[in-house]
């Protein structure tokens, strides 16, 4: 700091007074430390992978269930439990294709402010197993769809709220057609929608906790807006 | 610069910029804190930007008539399917199950508008008279399963449309704005499982619980209003099918498509009498 004193920039930053500038000087240096630590996240220590603040953070959140359910269905397709075939084999290829799609647009729009590649944890899914791969997969869908409705409101931009708006509705037709080929007719039962004919909605929070089990990579969500 | 004299110019040229921004006085006192903090030469581009707010859009629907248009949808869907319901051995019996869950949501959404609506202090509008056959698009809709579920499958997807188009425009009420995401996604649950329907019976057994480009999958130029538009593959400026592992289809059926209130319009109106 005392280097700092001794710059020309002060001699003609007249109308900045000295106080102001130092406090600035020092909110600079804040940022170079949160920037710091970010790095170190990023590497995988203390608090984790850090999501990012406002839009940014949202769509780091929405890239990380993008992640997930890629990560998943690539992982159904490459080792099929052995009734998958047929139509189920299509239309379950069609939804891997899908989230693969979302999980490159996000890293695309989000470019240089995108979350790295996160490591998954699907040891208790046995995917041999029908159940367990269809039953994991109504989980991650029904989750997918309470978590874009519940992260509309935390967005400012309303570009970015149209695209939640344009995916959330895609989430529900596959979380509808794995509910059906779970039990035929649940598409849409009374534990997904409620008195008011209203789908689930969760926070940023809630959503990551339930996903937890199944993600490897911390991640730090502490910047995420709420409301 | 007098402030005051330029706020006083735009009253005259436009008596409802208050409705558009804020009330004078929170525009003073928005400038007065700016102020303080900005030079002066900065307050052009702070007034610049809030107009530029103010004017760049379309002026804002009212919160209440995006309901009331949400609702007349509802109205129509709910009606259906009550009316579809009424007829004993219409509806295929291993599917009265979905419908009479589809149609208590719909009526549950009737009911939960109307109440939203009356809420914010608005009016909810009364129901229109329906005619379903829709001026000849599904003349026998009540008599042809067939060409019920045409309809039922037009009426969700052109749903699922409408909620999305509106999303935007609900942004200055986080609850509202919540409640509509959450409709717009049982409206998709509802679409999903009737094109499904669809391709088991047959019917189209190409037709996947998703849209593919701007297909009507078999149902025909009738009802290509409601798919117009859903065969867009650029999202916030970025060609989907120029990233990797994604063909033109794939970029089609994962980013569904909002349409305008207007075209909704144009769309249900041949169905209201």
């Amino acid at each position: 700091m005392k280097v700092l004193r001794k710059r020309p920039a002060l001699s003609y930053g007249s109308p900045i007074k000295r106080r102001e500038f130092l406090s600035y000087v020092a909110a600079s240096a804040s940022i170079v430390t949160v920037v710091a630590a970010c790095t170190k996240n990023d590497n995988g220590s203390s608090n984790g992978i850090d999501l990012g603040d406002g839009d940014i953070g949202i769509l780091n959140y929405a890239y990380t269930i993008a992640q997930l359910q890629a990560a998943f269905y690539i992982q159904v397709i490459n080792t099929p439990y052995s009734s998958l075939t047929g139509d189920e084999l299509s239309l379950v290829t069609d939804i891997k294709d899908h989230e693969i799609a979302h999980r490159e647009f996000f890293k695309a729009a989000l470019s240089t402010s995108a979350i790295p590649p996160l490591e998954f944890d699907f040891t208790s899914i046995n995917f041999a197993n029908r159940n367990s791969v269809l039953g994991t997969a109504k989980t991650f869908g029904d989750l997918a769809v309470s978590a874009y409705n519940g992260a509309g409101r935390l967005l400012t931009n309303a570009g970015y709220l149209l695209i939640a708006g344009k995916i959330v509705s895609v989430e529900a037709r596959h979380a509808a057609y794995i509910r059906d080929l779970i039990s035929y007719g649940s598409f849409a039962d009374n534990t997904v929608v409620d008195s008011n004919g209203l789908d689930m909605q969760q926070k940023p929070t809630d959503v990551l906790a339930t996903l937890d089990p199944y993600i490897k990579s911390k991640l730090d969500p502490s910047h995420l807006p709420t409301l | 610069m007098n402030l005051q004299n330029i706020l006083h110019e735009i009253e005259k040229a436009d008596p409802e910029i208050y409705d558009r921004i804020d009330s004078r006085r929170k525009i003073m006192h928005r400038f007065k804190d700016l102020g303080g903090k900005l030079a002066l030469t900065a307050i052009p581009l702070a007034l610049g930007s809030m107009l530029n707010k103010a004017y760049s859009q379309t002026p804002p629907t009212n919160i209440v008539d995006i309901l009331n248009f949400a609702l007349t949808l509802e109205y129509l869907e709910s009606e259906f399917y009550t009316t579809a319901l009424g007829r004993p051995g219409f509806i295929d019996p291993t599917e009265t199950a979905s419908f009479t869950l589809i149609q208590q949501h719909e009526a549950a959404h009737v009911g939960f508008l109307t109440t939203t609506i009356t809420s914010l202090s608005g009016t909810p509008i009364t129901k229109p008279e329906f005619d379903f056959t829709g001026k000849g698009i599904f003349p026998n809709v009540f008599s042809n399963y067939q060409q019920f579920l045409a309809a039922a499958q037009t009426f969700e997807d052109t749903g699922v449309r409408a909620y999305k188009g509106q999303v935007t425009g609900l942004m200055s009420n986080k609850d509202v704005l919540t409640a509509a995401l959450q409709i717009h996604s049982v409206e998709a649950r509802h679409a999903a499982h009737v094109r499904y329907i669809r391709r088991k019976n047959g019917t189209s057994p190409e037709e996947k619980p998703w849209i593919t480009s701007n297909s009507t999958d078999g149902i025909g130029e009738i009802v290509q209003s409601t798919y117009v538009g859903e065969d867009n593959v650029t999202q916030l400026g970025i060609v989907l099918t120029t990233l990797q592992n994604v063909s033109n289809r794939v970029a089609t059926e994962a980013f569904d498509e909002p349409l305008s209130m207007d075209d909704v319009n144009t769309i249900i109106s041949q169905f209201i009498v």
